[in-house]
């Protein structure tokens, strides 16, 4: 007990007797991505990649520049440079069907206290707008009222024009950390700790003014919040730096289900407030969520969790899946599960059916945890029996992907290109599938063959 | 004129007569001439025995008015180079043929000195008693001081060897071409500057004399002039006449035409222009009389006279030297250009013909040669390509320079004919090493002589009427004939061309581009080339494989052409591609008759594996008159695959030639095996270094020895030679990881030999780094040399190391230890095989080319067959097509486990390379394998 007091960590104990880091050898017969292309075009961390359409995207870090890039290729778009300072959020705007020839425009916020609008077909500068009192530290655009918001300090609503159409009294000074929208023209916007959800009220007959509306606030974390996901059409999902994860019914606003100890076990016990205090907080807290139909995935510190929608409850996790805190994480069509690291490392996961594996390293972490604080080893084995059943599911590392020399920002998938990875180290790498990019680039070359005249057929 | 002119008598000819020739020759331009002296029992290495000179030089003369002919400097300026050779006495040889004069004068009707841009003149000459040859470039400059404004000069290119003359005149011709352009332009520039400082005198004397006429005419008022006043105003009037006449010819040379300038570097060409005089007056009338009398009538003497105070004795002035003629900064340019070609056309003919023969196979495998080959080649051959896009006229040339170079000794060639192209003969190229592939050769780049055709035209304006145009003529015949007719001539050659077909040709391309043959015979005349002297020329090949010393692994040149197939390449008749685009599906079995079936052979690749065959099109419309002939043997799974598996790989035949050069010239250099890789470069300057024709230059090949050289010592020191270099092949970056420096770059640049190129760039080798790497460097290079430092600070460059494992091999050594994935495929110990009998660097080098010129063979089919990539139809499922892909690689390729991985990395690289559209755009991916890694010890 002394020893993690002074340690501050919990790696000995991890070691021992908890899942150390799941490692993959060099032969990963599943991992698809065989061949890469880095590209390196930016000066400083790369912190964004937003997907444009079906083969490009954009990325943009601290060095306050934008680049679009050929997902298929690599090959360098377009580089947007106008703002002086690190960028702190981007979105792409897709152009409404009503609307034609209209051009593919993203948002960019930076820390200039600049908001820019570009288009992404010529790379010029659409809009600029520079009256903000605060950094914007989120965008999110309302398709169906064509508008977008931008929240600092307050919240901003914008047509594509990017004119003011209404804007929020100061909400506060730390700034509005994360935004998404839910259901009637509603939006949840989280501030600290706290979660307000905003009306945007379009023109009417009766009025034709835009506007924003406070209507509820929820105070139900205790600690900041630091990722805010939509769901599914019923409900959304809020995680905070303590690791609490809490589910929301998006139309009314209650709170669906609440789970905030069981990352971390020694957090049920007041009587170790002390150990709280000297662990790394940022091994509790929740970095990301992703979702599917039945699961939400959590990173939570340097393990991801797997929990049930339905079950209520965590059915499978990596305690740790990384050495050091997941960043990003991304549910794939296929049953995959990527996540990214501070660690530099990419992790290609994949959720199985757990088969009854009594050896299985991932319970026994998991539910080692439950004994946390009852230091022995005896004490903790009754509760893994009694919790095995409960698990129905395991993440099997199937491979990783080293490339980054430093800690991986984002990502982004493309169905069809691959993966695309920013780092701290300015780099951006494209992953491939390096078998199906071998039989593209035949196409290509018989194709062109063909072109020429040059292709021959045998009888 | 010329006292002994003579022609080298080729020995044993009788010999090889006796022997049964079947089967038609190779065509003479790919084989090598017999050794001169091989009568003497000479080792035909050891070279110029007859020649007071120990290796070839460019000697730089002129015909000085004061002195007559003198040298002027040599190329290399070394006085050990030309040794006891009477420079002097060669000097008066050299500038006496040169029968073509710059005429500049009066033109009838003319009131002012008319200058002429004349044509450079190109001559052969041979002199037997000092055991020299000439090729020889004669070119006028201005000098406003000379004797008719002009000063001519020559550069030659002086060799004891005369077919090294002959079949290097082309080239020659083109390299001097540039040189004297560039000594032209500025001596233009020199000669302007000096007509508009001459003209500040005159200008200045007139109007010293108008105020002393003026004086005098007020001081005399009597009424007539004094004899004084009227010597004054006739002196006035000269100046006035000088001023005019000087500032006409300013206004003359600044209207240079310069688009010629442009031209000028397809000089090569220029050559063929002949006046129409000198040709119909060669073809018609004696040549004797036709070129003395230009010689002694064309020569003007006009001497313009100057103000009067100048006007000295022409003894007594000093004339400008070379340097003060053209500008300094030309002749600088001039100096270097010349000593490029001295570097070009150094060594032995067969070195340089062997080489120029690589070269030009290397050339038809435009889509392969880049992945192993020097980027400076791979450049050229870009160029090259685009320069001979208006090349497919060329069918209708008259055939094969074959005939020219049989005839050469005797006959005046026409450029016409000379430039003709070699397409039309087909060749065969035969190598039992395993795979073979038969492969388009062109060796003359025809494409420059028919841009400057045109030119051409343009040319005659600016010539003077009488002065003959360009001409190459061939002196040096001991016994020159009566003219021999060229059309019978070549049909008295054993080489089966139809001759009707050739003298029509023949002909009507005279007419039309009014080339001439011309034959300057200077001695009593006789017929000097007997007919079954030419028919010995064939088995000159038959030699070069005896001193290869291995009949079986000597290359076989082969000649094939066959009548019918010459024929019809000559037409270029459209019933004639079909056949191509047969035979150019270049999988076949290795057949040994001359006349392969290919168009069975497609069948029966198509029988097997439904592959498609796609000929290598563009270059096949261009060289109509050549046959691919591709044959890889282990394409089809056939009984000599095992064999040529176990196949000992040293017997090579230019390696083994070269290697032999090597013995005589360099062995001292090879065993003195130095370690340091700064030393090694540095002596490649020096003048012992072994000759090289190879345009990259000498350090290049000693460059390559030195590969080799240590490459052979790696695969004999370390038993995991063979992953390592698997490794390199398959595209997995090699980190080699040492302290010390030297060694480090000494094994990566031993190394480096196996690594494929991206591109059209320098290879992906990086000799020496010490901070640590990055992805980028495993995307960048395939082979980096990585310092070891024994510090703290190292625990990054190892912790980088540790962490992108995956991506790299790295090869210890300090520790002798390698950690790199296992290899069990066939084609790395046939590569590297550490019990090979070959022992020079240069052996081995051309060794690993040859075999990896294979794995590009099978690289290709790999890649451009279609149906193993993407299904034959609609309904076929992709797995079928894997399935294909796996058996042909197995199967056909001949492939064992790892090596597929080698051919599809390659696959790839090709594949990128192909369809990148400008150079650089696209980046190169990094590929690799989620496969284990084993530690591998001594």
């Amino acid at each position: 007990m002394l020893r993690w007091l002074i340690g501050g960590g919990r790696e000995p104990q991890g070691l021992a007797e908890k899942s150390p880091l799941q490692t993959i050898g060099e032969e990963q017969t599943q991992n698809p991505y065989t061949e890469l292309i880095v590209l390196k075009a930016h000066h400083d961390i790369v912190r964004f990649l937003v997907q444009l359409d079906d083969y490009r995207f954009a990325s943009a870090g601290d060095d306050g520049i934008v680049i679009v890039w050929n997902a298929q290729t690599g090959e360098k778009l377009l580089e947007l440079s106008g703002h002086t300072q690190k960028i702190t959020a981007i979105i792409a705007f897709p152009s409404l069907e009503s609307c034609e020839e209209k051009n593919q425009v993203i948002l960019t916020a930076s820390a200039d206290r600049t908001v820019i609008v570009w288009d992404c077909d010529t790379g010029r500068q659409v809009q600029r707008v520079s009256c903000f009192q605060s950094t914007v530290k989120c965008l999110t655009v309302l398709q169906r009222l064509d508008v977008c918001l931008s929240g600092g300090n307050d919240l901003c609503v914008w047509n594509r024009e990017l004119d003011l159409l209404c804007k929020t009294s100061h909400l506060s000074d730390t700034g509005v950390s994360a935004l998404i929208e839910i259901p009637k023209n509603c939006v949840v916007a989280a501030i600290g700790k706290e979660l307000i959800i905003f009306r945007v009220v379009a023109p009417t007959e009766e009025s034709l003014e835009w506007d924003i509306l406070e209507v509820k606030r929820l105070l139900d974390h205790q600690d900041n919040i630091l990722s805010l996901v939509n769901v599914n059409d019923l409900s959304f999902v809020t995680g905070s730096h303590v690791g609490e994860l809490i589910i929301w019914d998006i139309l009314d606003w209650t709170m669906q289900a609440y789970e905030r100890n069981f990352w971390d076990p020694s957090l049920q016990l007041d009587a170790q407030q002390e150990i709280k205090l000297c662990q790394k907080p940022n091994d509790i807290s929740i970095h990301h969520f992703t979702c599917d139909e039945e699961n939400v995935f959590a990173a939570v510190g340097r393990g991801l969790y797997v929990y049930n929608l339905q079950m209520k409850r965590v059915i499978a996790c990596q305690k740790t899946a990384h050495d050091s805190n997941v960043l990003h994480i991304a549910k794939l069509p296929n049953r995959q599960l990527i996540s990214c690291s501070e660690d530099g490392s990419v992790r290609i996961w994949e959720l199985r059916e757990k088969q009854h594996l009594p050896a299985e390293p991932v319970p026994t972490g998991f539910f080692n945890m439950w004994g946390f604080g009852r230091v022995n080893k005896q004490a903790s084995q009754p509760v893994k029996k009694q919790q095995e059943n409960a698990t129905s599911c395991s993440l099997e590392l199937i491979g990783d992907l080293i490339g980054h020399s430093s800690s991986v920002e984002m990502f982004l998938y493309f169905e069809d290109h691959g993966l695309v990875t920013c780092s701290a180290d300015h780099l951006i790498i494209l992953w491939k599938n390096g078998e199906r990019e071998s039989g593209l680039r035949s196409l290509k070359l018989f194709q062109k063959l063909e072109k020429n005249g040059d292709l021959y057929l045998a009888v | 004129m010329i006292s002994a002119p003579d022609v080298v008598a080729f020995t044993k000819e009788d010999e090889y007569e006796e022997e049964p020739y079947n089967e038609v020759a190779l065509p003479e331009e790919y084989s090598v001439p017999l050794f001169p002296f091989a009568s003497q029992g000479a080792n035909p290495w050891s070279k110029l025995s007859e020649a007071k000179f120990s290796r070839d030089f460019i000697l730089i003369s002129e015909f000085s008015e004061q002195v007559g002919p003198q040298p002027l400097l040599t190329i290399p300026n070394d006085t050990k180079v030309f040794g006891t050779f009477d420079l002097n006495y060669f000097s008066l040889r050299i500038m006496s043929v040169d029968y073509q004069a710059s005429f500049v004068g009066h033109p009838p009707g003319s009131a002012y000195p008319k200058l002429n841009f004349v044509e450079d003149s190109k001559v052969v000459l041979g002199d037997s008693k000092e055991g020299a040859f000439a090729y020889v470039h004669h070119l006028t400059l201005y000098d406003l001081e000379a004797r008719g404004f002009v000063r001519p000069f020559c550069m030659a290119y002086i060799s004891a060897d005369q077919h090294k003359i002959m079949q290097q005149f082309q080239e020659l011709s083109a390299e001097f071409s540039k040189a004297s352009e560039c000594l032209k332009t500025g001596n233009r520039k020199a000669f302007a500057g000096e007509l508009e400082k001459k003209l500040k005198d005159l200008d200045y004397t007139r109007t010293v004399l108008h105020t002393e006429t003026e004086i005098q005419k007020k001081a005399n008022d009597k009424g007539f002039y004094s004899s004084q006043a009227i010597e004054k105003a006739n002196e006035l009037a000269s100046v006035e006449k000088s001023i005019i006449e000087h500032q006409d010819l300013l206004k003359q040379i600044r209207s240079y035409p310069y688009q010629k300038l442009k031209g000028s570097d397809l000089s090569a060409g220029k050559a063929e222009h002949t006046q129409d005089q000198a040709g119909q007056a060669s073809t018609t009338s004696n040549p004797d009389e036709s070129a003395d009398t230009e010689v002694y009538t064309c020569r003007p003497a006009y001497t313009p006279k100057l103000i009067k105070a100048k006007s000295t004795k022409c003894f007594d002035k000093k004339l400008k030297t070379l340097e003060e003629l053209c500008d300094t900064e030309y002749f600088a340019q001039t100096l270097a250009q010349l000593s490029h070609i001295e570097h070009m056309f150094r060594g032995d003919l067969c070195y340089l013909l062997t080489s120029q023969i690589d070269r030009a196979l290397l050339k038809q495998q435009h889509i392969t040669n880049f992945l192993f080959e020097d980027f400076v080649e791979v450049v050229d051959r870009v160029v090259e390509k685009q320069g001979s896009t208006p090349l497919e006229p060329s069918q209708d040339r008259p055939p094969s320079r074959s005939l020219e170079e049989c005839l050469s000794p005797k006959v005046l060639i026409s450029v016409g004919s000379y430039k003709s192209s070699v397409e039309s003969v087909l060749i065969k190229m035969e190598q039992e090493l395993g795979n073979e592939e038969y492969k388009e050769v062109e060796v003359t780049e025809v494409s420059s002589f028919l841009l400057q055709e045109n030119l051409d035209y343009l040319d005659m304006d600016m010539k003077g009427s009488i002065s003959s145009g360009e001409s190459i003529e061939v002196l040096g015949t001991e016994k020159s004939t009566s003219v021999l007719p060229k059309s019978d001539s070549q049909a008295s050659l054993t080489i089966p061309l139809s001759p009707q077909v050739v003298r029509t040709k023949a002909v009507s391309h005279r007419t039309i581009s009014e080339d001439s043959i011309e034959v300057l015979s200077t001695c009593p005349s006789e017929a000097l080339i007997p007919d079954d002297f030419k028919a010995s020329y064939p088995s000159a090949i038959n030699e070069e494989e005896t001193y290869a010393g291995d009949n079986e692994g000597a290359i076989h040149f082969q000649a094939s052409a066959s009548p019918l197939d010459l024929g019809e390449a000559e037409e270029g008749s459209l019933e004639n591609t079909p056949s191509h685009t047969d035979s150019s599906c270049c999988i076949g079995k290795e057949n040994d008759s001359l006349l392969v079936p290919l168009p069975t052979l497609a069948h029966k690749l198509s029988d097997n594996d439904g592959v498609v065959s796609i000929p290598p099109q563009r270059y096949r419309q261009k060289d109509q008159g050549f046959h691919v002939d591709f044959a890889v043997e282990n394409v089809s799974p056939s009984p000599r695959d095992n064999s040529s598996e176990s196949f000992s790989p040293y017997e090579l035949g230019p390696s083994c030639l070269l290697a032999s050069r090597d013995v005589s010239k360099t062995s001292l250099d090879n065993y003195s095996d130095s370690t340091s890789y700064v030393s090694s470069v540095a002596s490649t300057s020096s003048d012992r270094t072994p000759s090289s024709a190879h345009p990259t230059g000498t350090s290049c090949e000693r460059h390559k020895k030195r590969a080799g050289q240590n490459a052979l010592k790696f695969i004999r020191q370390y038993p995991f030679a063979h992953p390592a270099i698997y490794s390199l092949l398959s595209g997995r970056t090699l980190v080699v990881l040492g302290e010390d420096e030297a060694i480090v770059r000494k094994l990566v640049t031993a190394l480096s030999i196996f690594v494929p190129n991206y591109g059209c760039y320098a290879k992906p080798v990086k000799h020496w780094v010490s901070s640590p790497l990055h992805i980028t460097d495993f995307q960048k290079w395939k082979l980096i040399g990585l310092q070891r430092v024994v510090s703290p600070a190292s625990a990054g460059t190892l912790q980088a190391l540790r962490r992108y494992s995956r991506y790299t091999s790295i090869l210890d050594l300090d520790n002798k230890t390698l950690r790199c994935p296992m290899y069990r495929g066939t084609l790395v110990p046939r590569l590297a095989d550490h019990r090979t009998q070959i022992k020079r660097g240069s052996t081995y080098y051309m060794h690993v080319q040859s075999m990896l010129t294979q794995l590009c063979s099978k690289v290709f089919l790999y890649t451009f067959c279609h149906h193993l990539h993407l299904p034959a139809h609609d309904r076929e499922t992709q797995e079928l097509v894997a399935s294909r892909q796996v058996s042909f690689l197995k199967l056909n390729l001949g492939l064992v486990n790892e090596d597929v991985k080698v051919v599809q990395y390659l696959a790839e690289l090709l594949k990128l390379q192909y369809m990148q559209e400008s150079p650089g755009t696209s980046h190169p991916m990094l590929r690799f394998d989620y496969v284990p890694s084993f530690l591998y010890k001594i």
